[in-house]
């Protein structure tokens, strides 16, 4: 099943169109990831998706429905989850009070949640006290993706969370990726590092100046020379 | 110089509760409120209206303690409050709000505060005329302190009540999640957003605390002096000195910065006319400014 | 019963004289907010200055029985025209100091410096008598060219000074703007980033449109000065110094100098005919409060404006510039 659609969207900033006419799909259960080099769109497509630029034309839809132009407020409640690349935490709170936070709009008890996130990521829970704006790079990163699943959703929207990481970092991340994705999360991500997005991806678009370039499997894209020498700078 | 001090403390205590708010609105309305002063103003002319009506229907009239005011004024906080409280998030939706979805530049926000701090001092003007108002005609009794301090009992009122609201809303920002969701919105207001707070929701949050603690010190400062149009405008000055000291950034900078330019303020009387006292405000922000223009708990 | 037209015309030009000092202050702040986008809520500040300097610059010391009642710590007893020049310098040099304090900082620092040094002049020459007399002021200001015609004409000849002065500000401010100085300020307001890119330094074109700005403001506050003949700090008030022009500009519109002329016509004709209607219909209880309703009207003005016609009644001139 399609749990997310995208289709002819054209979106930009201000005047400036970014996406001319892009459609993709996402299939739910898989890790699907987003390619292309430095403003292709990439992180305009999601923020589309997200509902934080609205679309000029082009339809979104998430599980059947169209979304198009939900603000976040309203993707949140519907199981849709969204790491952005930079700002993605709230350096003066805490590390539970950022969590607390990816929890807001729950009336319920988040407690347990908060225990599954705190095991998922344990090196959070040794600095529950300490303030977001404190933590080094890596553990900012598990933070932010930490905070996105407080809310248990279905699809998660990811924006180059590896880039300035050490590699063992790297790896960890992507590790804790294909553990979410095996729990169930459908996972859509944006990524610089293509060898180590293909490997844990299902399914690759490639994304130059605002319009697809290629799709299919994981692995076609990682085999495709030419895709390669194009757009992946290989 | 002693007495001069702790009469500071006390000024401080009401500028702090001021900066607060100030502080608060400049992180999560992101604006510079400069009808803060007279909201402050209308909250103390509220109260001065809801005690009159009391004394008229000759309801509350007993002393509270060894103050000099009675339990109208008491009970008059209530409407003065939820008064203030509601006008600043009416401006917030009348006014406010339409220019943040215009997406109207920052300082547009000053302006339009600035026409609703003249409008909310004209009406003030006309409902109670220039001349002063006292809550209470009765003499303020005093107390005498060890090294010679004497303080009237009112002062011991006013600190009470500033410091524990200061209290009240430190526990709301850290342990409420409200408080906590505000705090996220001053932080970073994008991921706010990504985490489904709505920005709007907690602006009207913050004006409500905002306009109740300006109603709050308003009423406070009425009972340490005396009630004018002009006192809030008056006031306007030391808060933003205050909340500049205090780096604009936390709670905790707000409050220092609110005793450090009460303690100055009082203290300059020593050689100074206490006519100066806004001017000694805007000196140190000046060389707040001049020295450290992060304040003194900014972080960058 | 015939009509007065010397009393009606007599009126008009006293109306003129201060509808036109109150333009050159519009003017003034056109070039800080409608051209650059400085907010500066203490034009009084620079009112107060220019009405001051002007005249400690143009009047002498008092002597003799004068001088037991009246306390002045400079008297100059210079011409017109240098107190006037004197004005302006001494505003632009204030407004120098407080720019290079609050410039690089976020706008708002600029506004509420600007309310802090309009306030604290006021103090000072409330609270100091030695320099200027305190609370009452000085009087006796030297009206220029006077006894060139009959007093009962004077106001028509200070009329025309005052226009002269309009006349020359306007064009040296649309030059100025045509310039590429102007283009670079225009340029700063749409877009700080680019511009500074661009290799312009922010700054300092920020800090010269403050300081122009605050200079018109200082002649602005000198012709005032010798127009009333009095100064007074009771005069530099928020409302009457600075918050009036601000309606004026914002209601004529903002980045236009023609908007910021209209701007202080139609707002000095409400306001004078407000005073004149509240002095003779209003009932005489209400009297003392009801001159307040202006601050309501004004006030209510000027956010309307802002939600509704952010851009005034003319709205920003498209500016053919020359390359």
């Amino acid at each position: 099943m399609t749990i997310l659609g995208v289709e002819d969207v054209v979106s930009g900033y201000g005047s400036m169109e970014v996406l001319h006419g892009l459609s993709l799909k996402v299939e739910e259960g898989q890790v699907v990831c987003l390619l292309g080099p430095n403003g292709a769109g990439k992180t305009t497509l999601l923020r589309t998706i997200f509902g934080i630029l609205r679309p000029w034309k082009g339809k979104i839809y998430f599980k059947g429905e169209d979304i198009s132009g939900f603000p976040p407020e309203r993707l949140v409640r519907m199981g849709m989850a969204y790491v952005p690349q930079e700002y993605n935490i709230f350096p003066s709170l805490t590390v539970q009070e950022n969590l607390e936070m990816g929890a807001f709009i729950r009336e319920d008890d988040i407690g347990p949640r908060m225990e599954e996130v705190y095991e998922l990521f344990p090196d959070l829970a040794d600095r529950r006290k300490s303030r977001a704006g404190e933590l080094s790079g890596g553990m900012r990163q598990m933070l932010a993706i930490g905070r996105a699943l407080m809310l248990n959703p279905e699809l998660l929207l990811l924006d180059e969370i590896s880039t300035g990481l050490a590699p063992f970092l790297v790896d960890a991340i992507f590790e804790r990726i294909e553990q979410l994705n095996e729990q169930g999360v459908t996972v859509f991500l944006v990524e610089q590092n293509a060898p180590k997005a293909l490997q844990s991806s299902d399914r690759a678009y490639i994304l130059e100046g605002g319009e697809k370039k290629a799709e299919g499997s994981a692995q076609e894209i990682a085999e495709d020379e030419e895709i390669g020498r194009l757009y992946l700078g290989r | 110089m002693l007495e001069l001090t702790v009469y500071g403390i006390i000024l401080g205590s009401i500028i702090a509760l001021g900066a607060i708010g100030i502080t608060l609105i400049a992180h999560i309305s992101r604006m510079f409120d400069f009808a803060y002063g007279d909201k402050m103003t209308a909250g103390a002319y509220i109260a001065l209206l809801v005690s009159t009506l009391f004394s008229m229907g000759g309801l509350l009239q007993g002393k509270v303690g060894p103050f000099s005011f009675n339990w109208g004024l008491m009970v008059a906080f209530i409407p003065a409050i939820l008064i203030t409280a509601g006008l600043s998030i009416l401006f917030n939706r009348w006014v406010y709000e339409p220019l943040r979805r215009r997406g109207a530049i920052p300082i547009l926000f000053a302006m339009v505060s600035m026409g609703i701090a003249f409008a909310l001092r004209g009406l003030i003007y006309i409902l109670w005329g220039a001349d002063y108002h006292f809550y209470s005609p009765s003499v303020r009794p005093m107390i005498f302190l060890p090294l010679g301090i004497k303080l009237r009992t009112d002062e011991v009122f006013i600190m009470v009540v500033a410091w524990a609201l200061v209290a009240l809303i430190y526990l709301f920002l850290t342990r409420v999640k409200m408080g906590k969701a505000l705090r996220a919105v001053a932080d970073n207001p994008d991921l706010a957003r990504i985490a489904g707070i709505s920005t709007e929701r907690m602006i009207v949050w913050t004006e409500g605390i905002a306009g109740a603690l300006a109603a709050v010190g308003g009423v406070l400062y009425g009972i340490e002096t005396q009630l004018r149009p002009e006192m809030g405008w008056l006031f306007l000055l030391p808060l933003f000195a205050a909340a500049i000291l205090g780096s604009l950034g936390s709670i905790r900078g707000a409050l220092v910065g609110g005793l450090v330019m009460g303690i100055a303020q009082q203290v300059s009387t020593a050689w100074l006319l206490p006519t100066y006292k806004p001017a000694v405000a805007f000196i140190i922000m000046v060389l707040v400014l001049l020295f450290r223009p992060q304040g003194i708990f900014g972080r960058r | 019963m015939g009509i007065d037209i010397g009393g009606i015309l007599s009126f008009l030009a006293s109306f003129a004289i201060m509808a036109a000092i109150y333009a050159i202050f519009s003017m003034g702040l056109n070039v800080q907010w409608g051209y650059t986008g400085l907010v500066n809520f203490g034009i009084a500040g620079f009112f107060c200055i220019g009405a001051y300097t002007s005249a400690l610059v143009t009047t002498p010391l008092p002597t003799g029985v004068l001088a037991d009642y009246v306390d002045q710590a400079i008297g100059l007893n210079q011409p017109f025209l240098v107190g006037v020049l004197a004005a302006a310098i001494t505003s632009g040099l204030w407004a120098a100091l407080i720019g290079l304090l609050t410039l690089r900082l976020r706008a708002d620092y600029l506004a509420i410096s600007t309310i802090g040094l309009a306030e604290t002049l006021r103090l000072f020459f409330n609270n100091e008598p030695w320099l200027a007399n305190g609370p009452e002021g000085l009087v006796g200001l030297p009206k220029p060219l006077y006894g060139l015609v009959p007093p009962q004409y004077y106001n028509y000849l200070y009329l025309a000074i005052v226009l002269a002065f309009l006349a020359l500000i306007y064009i040296a401010i649309e030059r100025g703007i045509r310039s590429p100085w102007g283009r670079v300020l225009r340029a700063m307001r749409e877009d700080e980033v680019m511009t500074s890119a661009n290799g312009k330094n922010v700054f300092l074109f920020k800090l010269q449109s403050l300081v122009v700005g605050a200079m018109i403001m200082g002649i602005g506050g000198a012709l005032y000065a010798h127009y009333s003949a009095a100064v007074q700090p009771s005069l530099f008030t928020p409302m009457f110094g600075t918050f009036i022009i601000w309606a004026m500009l914002s209601l004529g519109g903002t980045g236009n100098n023609k908007g910021a002329i209209l701007g202080g016509f139609v707002v000095w004709a409400i306001w004078s005919w407000s005073t004149f209607l509240i002095r003779n219909v209003v009932p005489a209880g209400f009297q003392t409060r009801a001159p307040y309703i202006r601050y309501i009207l004004i006030g209510l003005l000027l956010v309307i404006i802002m939600l509704r016609r952010p851009k005034g009644l003319i709205g920003e001139e498209r500016q053919v510039s020359r390359f």
